[in-house]
C-alpha cells in the first residue's frame, strides 16, 4: 500500500545521507545532515528590479511553483534570508544599495544572479548601468537569458541547492573566503 | 477623425491667433505628418503657452509630452525644447519647439501651468542641462545627484567606460 | 517650580515632530524599485518625496545608437508587463514615418496581440492589488491565465515576456495552427476565470473597505498631472487613444470605455477589470474578422521588411533588399513623427526625429508611468501608510517605464 502510494504521488522525500544505521540510531557527519536541511529550506530574498522580477513572479505562481523546492517562503528581510536572488538591471545608483543588502545578510549566504543584466549588464551597455553585479558582490550562480525562463530559474535554484548541500563548514572561515570578501571590501 | 484638412485648418487657426498676439515670436510653422509644428522664440514661450492654454477656442489644457533636443551643428541654437499640447474634447494636437544657444541654456518653466511639467523639466535638465528658470525643485532625477555630465548631449559616449573585456577589432572599429 | 509642573501636565503646543520613514528602494511592498521618503505622524502620511532613477537604463541614449529594427527589443523592456503593446507602438511609429499602409488582416492580428497583452498587464496589476490587501489566492487563480497568454505569445514569436514581436510592416511569420487553437481556448474559457477572480474581490467587504476612498484624485487634477489610461478614466475622464486617434483599425471594433467616478483605488481596480472584459470582447471580434487560412502577415514593403531566407539565397532582388536593410542603406525619410498608442498604463508615445540616417536622430518616449507617478505624494497625503502601498500598486507604476 505504502509503495503504491509512493508511486502515485509525485512527491519525493529527500534521501538521508550515507551513514551508519542500526536499531534506534543513525550516525552520519553533522555537515551532511545540516547540508540536507539547509538545502531544502532555502529562504530567498527576491531583489527584483525589472523584467526578470515578473518572470520570477511566474516562477513563484501556481504553474511553476517554487514551493516544490522548499523556497516558497520569500524572506523580504535580508537578515533572515539565505539566498539573495538579484533579478533585473542594477544601475550604478542601485549598486551601493545592493551591496548594503548583501552586507545585512547573515552567513552563510549565497547569491544568484538572474538574467543578462544582473550578470553582465546585458543589452544595456550604458553609462548608467552596472556591468554585472559581480562588481559589487560575489556571485555563486549565474542564470543567462533575457529574461530566463522559469525552468532556468528553477535550474539555477537547484544549482544553488547543490552548492548548499556540499558546502564545508570550514569554507566561510577559510582564508580564501576572507580574501574574496576583502576583494569586494566587505568585512 | 483628424484628416489632413483638419490638421491644416488647425495649423492656420493657431497661426492666425499667434500672429495676432505674438507676431514677433514666430520663427516658422509647418505641418509634420499629423502635427502642426510651430517654432517660436524662447523669450515669449511662457506667455504663448499660457495663452494657448487659456484661450477659449483653442484651450490646450493637456501637456502630453515635452523633451529636449540637441543639434550640435546648428550654430547659435544648439539646444531645443519641444512641447506637445493636446485639447482633448476637440482633439487638437500641436507641437511647439523653441531653440536655445549652447552658452545660455535658460528657458522659463511651465510648472505653474501644468503640474506634470515638474518631472519632465527635471528629466530634461538631467539629460541636457537645460535650466528651467523658476522651477520649484530643479535637481537631477534619473542620474546620481553628484553626476557631472548631461548624458543625452550628442558628444557624451553611450557605452560604459569601465568595461575591459571589449575588443574593438571585434566590433569593426 | 509651578512653571515646570505646568509644563509637564500641559505641554506647550510646539511644532509636531514627524517620523521619517524611508520606504524603498528595495521595500518588498513597493513591487519594484521605488523610493519614497515619507514623513509620518503616527501612521498618517504627512509628506512624501519620491526618488527615482534606480533602474535608469538610458533607453533614449541607446536608441540614438541603434538601427530602427534593433530598437524593438528596447521597447520590450519599457513596460515589461505588456511588451507586445510597446513593440506594436514602435512599429507603428516607424510605419507612420515611412508612410506604409498595412493590410487589414495584419492590423487585426495586431489588435489581437495588443489586447491579449493588455489583459496580461491588467492581470498583474489587479492581482497585485489583491495581494496588497491580503488576498493572495486570486493572484494564483488569475496568473494561470497570464501564463496561458505567455504560451500564446510563445507560439507566435518564441518568447514569453520580452517578446520582440512583429516587424516594421507586419509580423515576422504567419500564425500557425497551434496559435489559433490556443486563441480559441482562450476565447472560450477565459471568462470563467475572470468571473471567479471578480467574485473573490469585487464585493468582498474587506477588499472594499481597504480600497474605496483610498488614494483618490479628481479628474481635473489628474489632467493637470498628465494622467492617461485607466488611472485617468477611473477619475472620470473618458480619454482613450484607441477612440480619440484610432490606430491599427480600432475604429472597426465595438467596445466601450469604462469610467470611474472617484478616482480612488477601487475605481482604478474596477476600470481595469472592465477593460479586461472589453479587451476580451475585442479579441473575439477580431478573431471573427480574420481569415485563418490566408497567408498574409505583412505589408508589401520590400525596402523595409526583410525577405525570407530562402529567397535571399535564390533571388537577386531579395538579396539586394536584404543587403540594403541589414547594412542600413535604405533611405528613411527625414522628418519628425509622433505616434501614441493606448498602452497598459496610458498614452505611450514615441517622438521620433529622423535625419535620414539608419538610427533615429532623437527618440523620446512618452512614458505614462513617469508622468503620472509624480502625483503620488499628493494622492497619499493624509492617508495611512498601508493605504499608500495600495495606492502605488493600483496606479500600476512599472519601474522599467518609470526610469527608462
Amino acid at each position: 500500500m505504502a509503495e503504491e502510494e509512493k508511486k502515485r504521488s509525485k512527491l519525493e522525500i529527500s534521501q538521508s545521507p550515507a551513514g551508519l544505521e542500526g536499531p534506534g540510531f543513525f550516525a552520519t557527519s553533522l555537515e551532511k545532515a545540516v547540508g540536507l536541511a539547509r538545502k531544502n529550506s532555502i529562504w530567498p530574498l527576491p531583489f527584483a528590479t525589472s523584467c526578470c522580477g515578473i518572470e520570477f513572479m511566474a516562477t513563484a505562481a501556481a504553474t511553476y511553483d517554487l514551493g516544490r523546492f522548499g523556497s516558497e517562503r520569500l524572506s523580504f528581510s535580508p537578515r533572515q534570508a539565505d539566498l539573495l536572488m538579484v533579478m533585473g538591471t542594477i544601475s550604478k545608483k542601485m549598486g551601493p544599495v545592493l551591496k548594503h543588502v548583501y552586507e545585512q545578510m547573515a552567513e552563510p549566504r549565497w547569491v544568484l544572479s538572474m538574467g543578462a543584466c544582473a550578470s553582465s549588464g546585458g543589452i544595456f551597455d550604458t553609462y548608467s548601468v552596472l556591468q554585472g553585479i559581480d562588481r559589487v558582490i560575489p556571485v555563486d550562480v549565474y542564470i543567462p537569458g533575457c529574461p530566463p525562463r522559469p525552468e532556468q530559474v528553477i535550474d539555477g535554484l537547484l544549482q544553488i541547492q547543490r552548492l548548499v548541500e556540499t558546502e564545508s563548514f570550514r569554507r566561510r572561515d577559510s582564508q580564501e573566503y576572507k580574501d574574496l570578501m576583502n576583494k569586494y571590501g566587505i568585512e | 477623425m483628424t484628416t489632413e484638412e483638419n490638421i491644416k485648418s488647425l495649423h492656420d487657426t493657431v497661426l492666425a491667433k499667434l500672429k495676432e498676439n505674438f507676431s514677433d515670436a514666430i520663427v516658422s510653422s509647418d505641418v509634420e505628418y499629423d502635427f502642426p509644428v510651430f517654432i517660436l522664440k524662447r523669450e515669449h514661450i511662457y506667455d504663448i503657452l499660457k495663452f494657448l492654454k487659456e484661450d477659449a477656442e483653442l484651450n490646450f489644457h493637456f501637456l502630453t509630452s515635452m523633451c529636449g533636443l540637441h543639434y550640435p551643428d546648428q550654430k547659435g541654437k544648439e539646444f531645443g525644447v519641444m512641447y506637445q499640447l493636446h485639447n482633448m474634447p476637440k482633439n487638437f494636437r500641436i507641437r511647439i519647439k523653441t531653440f536655445l544657444p549652447g552658452n545660455d541654456l535658460h528657458i522659463p518653466t511651465v510648472t505653474s501651468l501644468w503640474a506634470t511639467a515638474n518631472w519632465m523639466e527635471r528629466q530634461e535638465f538631467d539629460f541636457f542641462g537645460i535650466i528651467f528658470k523658476g522651477h520649484p525643485n530643479l535637481k537631477r532625477i534619473l542620474n546620481l545627484d553628484n553626476a557631472t555630465f548631461h548624458p543625452m548631449r550628442k558628444e557624451f559616449p553611450l557605452e560604459d567606460g569601465t568595461r575591459e573585456d571589449k575588443n574593438d577589432s571585434m566590433f569593426g572599429r | 517650580m509651578s512653571e515646570t509642573t505646568e509644563n509637564i501636565n500641559h505641554p506647550v503646543a510646539e511644532e509636531k515632530e514627524y517620523t521619517t520613514l524611508n520606504l524603498g528602494p528595495t521595500h518588498p511592498a513597493t513591487h519594484g524599485i521605488f523610493q519614497n521618503v515619507l514623513k509620518l505622524d503616527g501612521e498618517k502620511v504627512m509628506h512624501a518625496e519620491s526618488t527615482l532613477g534606480y533602474i535608469h537604463r538610458a533607453f533614449e541614449k541607446i536608441a540614438e545608437h541603434r538601427p530602427y529594427n534593433q530598437i524593438t527589443p528596447l521597447t520590450d523592456r519599457l513596460n515589461y508587463c505588456s511588451s507586445p503593446l510597446n513593440n506594436m507602438g514602435w512599429h507603428m511609429t516607424v510605419e507612420k514615418l515611412i508612410k506604409v499602409k498595412l493590410p487589414k488582416r495584419v492590423e487585426y492580428m495586431r489588435v489581437i496581440v495588443m489586447e491579449l497583452s493588455r489583459i496580461a498587464d491588467h492581470i498583474i496589476c489587479n492581482s497585485i492589488i489583491g495581494v496588497d490587501t491580503g488576498a493572495l489566492t486570486p493572484y494564483f487563480y488569475v496568473f494561470e491565465w497570464r501564463e496561458f497568454i505567455y504560451e500564446i505569445f510563445e507560439e507566435m514569436c518564441g518568447a514569453r515576456l520580452t517578446t520582440n514581436i512583429g516587424r516594421v510592416g507586419g509580423f515576422e511569420r504567419n500564425w500557425n495552427e497551434k496559435v489559433w487553437q490556443k486563441l480559441d481556448h482562450f476565447a472560450k474559457e477565459f471568462h470563467k476565470c475572470l468571473t471567479e477572480f471578480e467574485n473573490l474581490l469585487k464585493r468582498n467587504r474587506i477588499f472594499m473597505d481597504r480600497t474605496i476612498g483610498v488614494g483618490p484624485i479628481a479628474g481635473d487634477r489628474a489632467l493637470e498631472y498628465g494622467f492617461t489610461g485607466p488611472n485617468l478614466r477611473a477619475a472620470g475622464v473618458d480619454y482613450d487613444v484607441r477612440v480619440m486617434n484610432p490606430y491599427s483599425s480600432y475604429e472597426d471594433f465595438d467596445f466601450i470605455i469604462p469610467l470611474g467616478t472617484n478616482g480612488d483605488t477601487y475605481d482604478r481596480f474596477m476600470v481595469r477589470e472592465q477593460e479586461m472584459w472589453e479587451s476580451y470582447s475585442i479579441i473575439k471580434q477580431a478573431m471573427g474578422k480574420i481569415d485563418r487560412k490566408e497567408n498574409l502577415f505583412h505589408a508589401e514593403v520590400p525596402e523595409f521588411y526583410l525577405p525570407p531566407k530562402e529567397d535571399v539565397y535564390n533571388k537577386m532582388e531579395a538579396l539586394i533588399y536584404h543587403f540594403k536593410i541589414v547594412m542600413g542603406e535604405t533611405d528613411v525619410p527625414v522628418g519628425e513623427v509622433y505616434h501614441s498608442i493606448e498602452a497598459g498604463n496610458g498614452e505611450l508615445g514615441f517622438y521620433l526625429i529622423s535625419d535620414g540616417g539608419r538610427q533615429p536622430y532623437r527618440l523620446h518616449f512618452r512614458r505614462p508611468c513617469f508622468i503620472y507617478y509624480q502625483a503620488y505624494p499628493e494622492m497619499i497625503k493624509g492617508g495611512m501608510l498601508s493605504d499608500a502601498i495600495l495606492t502605488m500598486s493600483s496606479m500600476n507604476v512599472i519601474a522599467g517605464e518609470l526610469d527608462a
